[in-house]
């Protein structure tokens, strides 16, 4: 076997849509028992070439060569039969379900004709273990956190038997570093036993550290191949986007002690419910037009803070003063009317109305407002805010009546934002508003917040992305396991601090 | 234009040009379908499961469901009947309302019937489908009691107890059914409110994602408790103008009509998964459901056969419906494509 077997080769694959080329000419190579990373921006042709190698779709031109042998996948089914698993972007689980049952959802073992679960538990529980997540597998998947979840959809394609080549898409979008790296752990176990990886991601960094070999997509077209060890970020970003781009980094320089300050909270805390805390006695301060970052790992309660916030926590305890005043926390739609606007972490599950077009999604939390007397929607009134709004936040749309699956995950999430910027927030709270979009979309995101914090409103921004925290945020709140550890900011405010911070939580609770 | 947007263009008029069809159909095959007469008469049953198919509308788009308005058209009808037939006993003195506030009090009965549906499934996170199926049960055993099982008869009224009157709901004006008139208006206002006002957006959010919706700011539970109460008022306006329309009221009176409710929604392309749906499609699947009933008893098609046709129809109109939807996302998919 020399170093860089071929496994699987694409050939001049064409896949065209009505009216669009989706994939033009491309040939790939997936080498064996390595991680073959695939990066471009959304919409360059990525995901589609590896929905044709999984079997999801037909290239309409062009063939598929495994191990010289050239096959056709007509389905997923003959696809898998081949050892080539996808995991996909959006999660597939079934939330109704336990774990072990989503594990072996169609690939059931059995005893005598009868579902074996002892088996099935047994088996739960070795390849989470390897996957170092000791979860229950009686567990609902339904009460598991957005990450926990994938690290099931990723333990589900592990048990795959003879499994050749594993399809990541994106699968570290809502993984912790920890989580992030014990990933990469099993990665590179699968590798080194010859098993083929082709990894989709929009995290550089990840990329730079996992892959073997980076294959670069732009509009259809594979525009760049290297090993990874011969290149460089600047490189990667200078193909996919055709010119050089970097986060820009807020510089003005804004003496934050003489803004007054428009949100305290303090001693806030949230109780779990199996005991213990899931926020104990978190207090910060939010001054006006500042961007304020919280990092912190998964279950650090950063999302917890938000709900507390917006009225989805009646359990919590602590003081919140806005303006001087002491808030009472109300309903969700109450704390819209009192100057909140929040970007939840699931665009799909708690962001979007699938079955509404553009328009509706982004008037959404607004649409009272343009009740005239009669109980009418002004419809000139709403037409005119949601297409300036359309124009505020740069959405790239022909007419606002499409549906709202008809946008990239960019524009959709900023169909997000412009929802709530639409009710005249003077807080912004988002919870990472640049998961699973792509960079070109990302910087586009962070210019927005610019450009809110700039009129005057105040963020609060939720990243587990290092460097992008590190990029938009005036002050950064680190979390860890439900406590504040420490507040950064200007030159504090590097990789190395935010990092030791995350886990000092954990210290402090086994002390 | 290209094919799928042709096949959209057909497919977003099927229920009229289906109605059409079927309007030509029964002209051939029924001497006596295509005359003023007998197309009034399908009119006005059309007018029953078209109210009860606009208030289950706004129940479906809400991803809920609603079936016990067959119960409360029979217990509305009661009351109704009740209240002219032996008036209202207090401490020994028997009041007789007017028409007018009979009517009123029946809608009323309706409403809190939808009030207590809205309160079950909000408030004690009961699944529609079993709060209305225990909501049907008892307003169903509520008709019966008024009456102990009997029918009232005869709901002219007397003028000397000034509750004469109540037979005008039956009745035609300028040669126009009442009822035919009454639904029109129900569906007017019904389709301006879900496509022009916050609550007819927020019930569609509702059911095209509840957390979003919630999340969003839009008040969840009491915007449902709303269209369970709007629904149980259409079912208690059809109790009154199926009792009008007979003179008389039966406690068994709507019985089962809730599927036809439903199927006429289906029809019209409401989703029962929520989000979809409007009013005029239901009004139109309404006449639809009407016109192959009416249609098939005038071509002399044996009662059984009806009901094999009827569930044909209803089976095969949401296959064209998922066909359509499927090619929606299909188109959806390609325009997000050509975006990029």
């Amino acid at each position: 076997m020399s170093d860089t077997e071929i496994y699987l080769h694409a050939e001049k694959i064409d896949k065209i849509y009505p009216g669009t080329k989706a994939l033009d000419q491309v040939s790939f190579d997936v080498k064996r028992g390595k991680v073959n990373v695939l990066i471009g921006e959304n919409g360059a042709g990525k995901s589609t070439l590896m929905r044709i190698i999984a079997g999801i779709e037909q290239p309409s031109a062009g063939k598929l060569y495994l191990q010289g042998r050239e096959v056709t996948f007509p389905s997923t089914v003959e696809a898998r039969a081949n050892g080539i698993a996808i995991i996909h972007q959006e999660l597939s689980l079934f939330p109704n379900l336990t774990v072990f049952q989503n594990l072996f959802m169609a690939s059931e073992h059995t005893k005598n004709g009868l579902l074996d679960d002892a088996e099935h538990r047994r088996l739960a529980k070795g390849v989470l273990e390897r996957l170092k997540y000791p979860i229950d597998p009686n567990t609902k998947v339904g009460d598991l956190r957005v990450g926990q979840q994938q690290m099931i959809e990723i333990a589900r394609n592990l048990l795959i038997p003879n499994l050749k080549i594993l399809i990541m898409d994106e699968p570290t979008s809502s993984l912790s570093e920890s989580e992030v790296d014990t990933l990469f752990t099993i990665m590179r176990e699968l590798t080194a036993s010859g098993i083929s990886i082709i990894y989709i991601s929009h995290r550089l960094e990840e990329l730079m550290r996992i892959g073997d070999f980076v294959t670069i997509f732009r509009d259809g077209k594979l525009v760049a191949e290297a090993a990874v060890k011969d290149v460089d970020v600047p490189w990667i970003v200078r193909h996919m986007l055709g010119k050089g781009k970097n986060y820009p980094k807020r510089s003005e320089q804004i003496d934050w002690s003489k803004r007054e300050t428009v949100l305290e909270v303090k001693d806030l805390t949230l109780p779990k419910s199996g005991g213990g805390f899931l926020l104990n006695k978190v207090s910060f301060n939010l001054k006006k037009g500042e961007v304020l970052g919280f990092y912190g790992l998964l279950g650090a309660g950063r999302t917890e803070i938000f709900e507390c916030i917006m009225g989805l926590r009646p359990l919590h305890s602590g003081t919140i003063i806005k303006d001087g005043q002491q808030l009472e926390i109300g309903t969700l739609s109450e704390m819209i009317g009192k100057g909140f606007a929040w970007l939840p972490e699931d665009r799909q599950r708690d962001g979007l109305v699938q079955t509404m077009n553009i328009e509706q999604n982004i008037a959404l939390s607004n649409v009272g407002a343009y009740s005239t007397a009669a109980g009418l929607i002004d419809q000139a009134a709403e037409d005119r805010d949601v297409s300036d709004m359309i124009t505020d936040v740069k959405i790239k749309v022909a007419d606002k009546r499409l549906p709202i699956l008809s946008l990239s995950g960019g524009n959709q999430q900023k169909c997000v934002f412009a929802k709530g910027a639409l009710t005249h927030p003077t807080i912004m709270l988002l919870d990472e508003p640049s998961r699973g979009i792509d960079i070109g979309a990302k910087t586009e995101i962070f210019n927005l917040i610019y450009q809110y914090a700039e009129k005057g409103v105040s963020l609060i921004v939720v990243s587990s992305e290092l460097e992008e925290i590190i990029a938009i945020a005036d002050r950064i709140v680190v979390l860890s396991n439900g406590l504040k550890t420490a507040e950064f900011t200007g030159d504090d405010i590097n990789q190395d601090n935010l990092v030791k911070a995350s886990y000092l939580g954990h210290q402090h609770s086994k002390d | 234009m290209n094919k799928n947007d042709l096949i959209m263009t057909l497919l977003k008029g099927r229920t009229l040009i289906v109605l059409a069809l079927l309007v030509i159909f029964f002209s051939f095959a029924a001497d006596q379908f295509f005359t003023s007469q007998s197309l009034l008469l399908v009119a006005k049953h059309v007018a029953l499961y078209g109210i009860l198919g606009i208030g289950m509308t706004y129940v479906l788009v809400t991803a809920g469901i609603d079936l016990s308005v067959g119960a409360i058209v029979g217990l509305a009808g009661m009351c109704a009947g009740s209240l002219i037939y032996n008036g209202f006993t207090i401490f020994g003195y028997t009041i007789y309302f007017s028409v007018p506030t009979i009517v009123l009090i029946a809608v009323l009965v309706g409403v809190i019937g939808g009030l207590v549906n809205g309160l079950i499934i909000t408030r004690f996170a009961v699944a529609p489908f079993i709060a209305t199926l225990g909501t049907m049960y008892i307003a169903r055993g509520m008709a019966n009691l008024t009456s102990a099982g009997a029918t009232f008869p005869n709901l002219n009224g007397k003028e000397a107890l000034g509750n004469t009157g109540f037979e005008i709901f039956g009745r035609d004006i300028l040669g126009f059914p009442v009822a035919v008139i009454i639904m029109l208006v129900i569906a007017f206002i019904a389709a301006t409110i879900l496509r022009k006002t916050p609550f007819g957006w927020h019930i569609l959010a509702i059911g095209g994602n509840e957390r979003a919706a919630k999340l969003s700011g839009v008040r969840v539970d009491f915007d449902k408790i709303l269209v369970y109460m709007f629904s149980g008022g259409c079912a208690a306006i059809v109790g009154v103008i199926a009792t009008s329309q007979l003179v008389a009221s039966h406690p068994m009176t709507g019985n089962t009509w809730e599927m036809n409710a439903i199927a006429a929604a289906v029809l019209g392309g409401t989703s029962l998964m929520g989000g979809i749906g409007t009013i005029w499609g239901t009004v139109i699947g309404a006449f639809i459901i009407g016109v192959i009933t009416d249609g098939m008893v005038m071509c002399g098609v044996s009662e059984f056969w009806q009901m094999i046709i009827k569930g044909l129809v209803i089976i095969l109109a949401v296959i064209i419906d998922q066909y359509q939807r499927d090619l929606q996302a299909k188109m959806a998919l390609q325009a997000r494509n050509e975006n990029k």
